[in-house]
């Protein structure tokens, strides 16, 4: 029993009297930390460096099989999933890593946010958090460029089509990005190259400098109200501090983060045996047309974003507020580095952080089923219903007709099916008058385009009779002009016979 | 008490004290004199070396880095073969495609690159480019509707590819074009963005055979084949 252990001991000092690292891991992972970090709140950071050797892990075994060319990464995809062994749960657990890794990243960035972990002297480990962010999102967005199928070819297109909004450098940059004139093999090559060597060699760097930090200066104490942050003071007060409450990190603190971090794994494991991989979509034939490109979740918000900006904003926007939004982050901790770290004494700052939450999370949800965008199919796959073709006049059923050939479904539902982009018309006629649905029709406007030119007018007119008999159960718009025209018609006489039937008189 | 085994070797040896002693006996006494010490210049001479060394190795690098932007040749576009004039019935708008003249084997599909055509009548025709001018992706033709509709955003444009709704800030791209001998050609090789629209054909270009000058606007060598023909 004694000699093995002997034996071993011995094993491991020749390796230390060599390396000299053993000491320095032990004195760090035991370092005292202040007790009351011990705390669910404290495992995210943590819990993404797991996540990130995971996906260290198992995107190097996805490069064992993938092809980085334009021709076979996408047949290479398929490989993995049907031909190799349990390939399809690599890509899977890969594809749900970097989700599970954007919204691990986000909640951290959260917390450390609330807890003002930010302000002095950890200013610089914010900072370089905020670069990790970034590249983390760098990561999301080549990965999905590397899945390269419909989503991807055209996803690179929406990059390229930013980019070539930028004022003079525009065409040099989508140049740059795309690696030649169009999205092919020099583009695939480039992602590869950044998602697969430049990315991770600065994520690994940083983490390493943020870990760093994070050793170096101690972890950000429990917040308390009115415990005001002084760079004069904070120092001594962190060390009185960890003197007082001192933990060892390991294993008083670090069970947490190890017990987190476990069922993270076992989360994205469970995500991945359940839903699978992610894609590939049809293959990246920019020939096939047929084709809905969606951004992966990350960047669905981003997606909703340009959709509901009025054109004439959208340029400055996209080229200011990255500039605005990452400029603020960075500047947080160098503007608000001192004073109150407590949440509740900062209600600007939970304030912001409940407005960015919830718009990120409605246009996330936007993002998801594209109430903006034509349903292509909708003309040739959602029935007219029943109900709204019962009774109804020969020339109304041919409106209906002329409703669905025309596209009309497309952008608009009624029934409850067909697009969102504009209004549901299941009670149109009770908003418009028949001359105001002619003029819409005929005109366009209001973000609709004019039909003046598809139309014949026997098809204008039978297209609004049927738009005239849907006003739900209300009744329906009258103009009052005509009204009061019709009015003061003078009824003819019942009995008076026709004058014209009486062809010679 | 494997700990306390492990921290053990550690003290005896204490490498780092070692080579501090060492160090300290090859310095100068006076740190002045060590800062204008002839080492100290050979120092600085080598790092200045290295300075002119990188600098050197910085231009294939960057060189490297920007050719696809800067590289004429890898960005030429070209006159293409579309198909012949019939094969597009007057009035209507088909999809055609074209293999991209810079291109590679390993590109794959990527290097067929779609297009509409739109013969409006006779040898007079449009092509769009199948990338919606709000984020390129691929607008379809409805020809029901006479309308092209983009599954993105909703872009919405004309039979002549005016915009007619939705965020694009412009009509479809289009690609200069000419017919030759009954063979529509148009001049292509870019994904048209708004930074570039379109490729501008040469100004000159030899034609071997009579061409037939239309449509597209501003483009000279429409005039000069016309002469020839």
């Amino acid at each position: 029993m004694a000699a093995p252990k002997k034996r071993a001991s011995a094993l491991y000092n020749w390796f230390e009297t060599r390396l000299g690292l053993g000491a320095p891991i032990m004195e760090a992972a035991e370092h005292p930390v202040p007790a009351n970090t011990s705390s669910w709140w404290y495992v995210f950071g943590s819990a993404a460096a797991v996540i990130l050797v995971l996906q260290v892990v198992t995107g190097i075994l996805l490069a064992l099989v993938y092809s980085p060319t334009a021709g076979d990464a996408w047949y290479s995809l398929q490989f993995i999933d049907h031909n190799v062994a349990l390939g399809w749960f690599l890509r899977a657990m890969h594809g749900w890593g970097s989700d599970f890794m954007v919204a691990i990243v986000l909640i951290h960035l959260v917390q450390v946010f609330m807890f003002g972990a930010y302000k002095f002297p950890r200013e610089l480990t914010w900072i370089v958090g905020v670069f990790l962010l970034l590249l983390t999102l760098a990561m999301a967005f080549t990965g999905q460029a590397l899945r390269f199928d419909q989503d991807a070819y055209w996803g690179l297109g929406i990059g390229a089509s930013i980019l070539s909004r930028v004022p003079w450098a525009g065409g040099a940059l989508v140049d740059l990005l795309l690696g030649g004139p169009i999205i092919a093999g020099p583009t695939l090559s480039r992602f590869f190259t950044l998602h697969v060597f430049i990315l991770p060699g600065l994520i690994l760097s940083l983490v390493g400098l943020h870990v760093w930090m994070v050793l170096r200066l101690g972890i950000n104490e429990w917040p308390m109200p009115g415990r005001l942050v002084s760079k004069k003071t904070y120092m001594q007060e962190y060390h009185s501090l960890t003197k007082k409450t001192g933990i060892p990190f390991v294993p008083e603190a670090a069970w947490k983060d190890a017990l987190f971090a476990a069922a993270i794994v076992l989360s994205i494991m469970a995500c991945a045996l359940w839903f699978g991989p992610f894609g590939p979509s049809g293959q990246p034939n920019p020939t096939i047309i047929q084709t809905v490109p969606k951004p992966d979740l990350p960047f669905l918000w981003i997606y909703a974003v340009l959709a509901y900006l009025p054109p004439a904003m959208e340029t400055p926007f996209i080229l200011i507020a990255p500039v605005v939004i990452i400029g603020a982050m960075l500047a947080l901790p160098l503007v608000f580095g001192e004073g109150e770290k407590h949440w509740s004494r900062r209600p600007a700052a939970v304030l912001m952080v409940a407005v960015i939450a919830v718009t990120l999370g409605v246009f996330t949800h936007l993002g998801m089923y594209t109430p903006w965008s034509p349903k292509m199919n909708a003309w040739s796959s959602d029935p007219v219903p029943a109900a709204y073709l019962r009774d109804r006049t020969p020339l109304e059923r041919e409106g209906a007709i002329v409703f669905q050939n025309k596209q009309c479904r497309n952008c608009h539902s009624i029934g409850g099916a067909g697009g969102m982009r504009g209004p549901a018309l299941d009670d149109i006629a009770s908003r418009m008058t028949e001359d105001q649905i002619i003029r819409q029709v005929l005109q366009g406007g209001g973000n609709m385009p004019a039909y003046g030119n598809s139309l014949t007018p026997a098809e204008t007119t039978a297209l609004v009779h049927f738009l005239l008999t849907l006003h739900g159960n209300r009744p329906a718009a009258v103009n009052a002009t005509r009204k009061l025209t019709m009015h003061e018609r003078l009824p003819l006489p019942p009995e008076q016979p026709a004058p014209a039937a009486h062809g010679g008189t | 008490m494997m700990e306390e085994e492990a921290m053990n070797p550690n003290e005896p040896l204490a490498p780092g004290a070692e080579i501090a002693a060492e160090s300290t006996a090859e310095q100068p006494q006076n740190p002045a004199e060590a800062a204008h010490s002839r080492r100290a210049f050979l120092f600085k001479l080598a790092v200045a070396l290295n300075g002119a060394v990188g600098a050197l190795l910085a231009v294939p690098i960057i060189g490297y880095l920007l050719g696809p932007a800067f590289s004429k040749r890898a960005n030429q576009s070209a006159w293409i073969h579309l198909g012949r004039v019939e094969d597009f019935p007057q009035g209507q708008i088909r999809l055609a495609s074209f293999r991209n003249p810079a291109t590679t084997h390993w590109d794959g599909e990527t290097g067929d690159i779609p297009c509409w055509v739109r013969r409006i009548s006779g040898n007079s025709f449009q092509v769009f480019a199948i990338n919606c001018a709000h984020l390129g992706c691929p607008v379809r033709w409805f020809p029901q509707s006479r309308l092209f509709l983009c599954p993105c955003h909703g872009g919405v444009y004309y039979e002549d590819g005016s915009r007619a709704s939705g965020p694009p800030q412009r009509g479809l791209f289009q690609y200069a074009h000419k017919v030759v001998n009954g063979n529509l050609m148009i001049y292509a090789g870019k994904m048209p963005t708004l930074a570039a629209p379109y490729a501008q054909p040469p100004l000159t270009q030899i034609q071997p055979s009579s061409a037939t000058a239309n449509g597209a606007k501003s483009i000279a060598v429409h005039d000069a084949s016309g002469r020839n023909a």
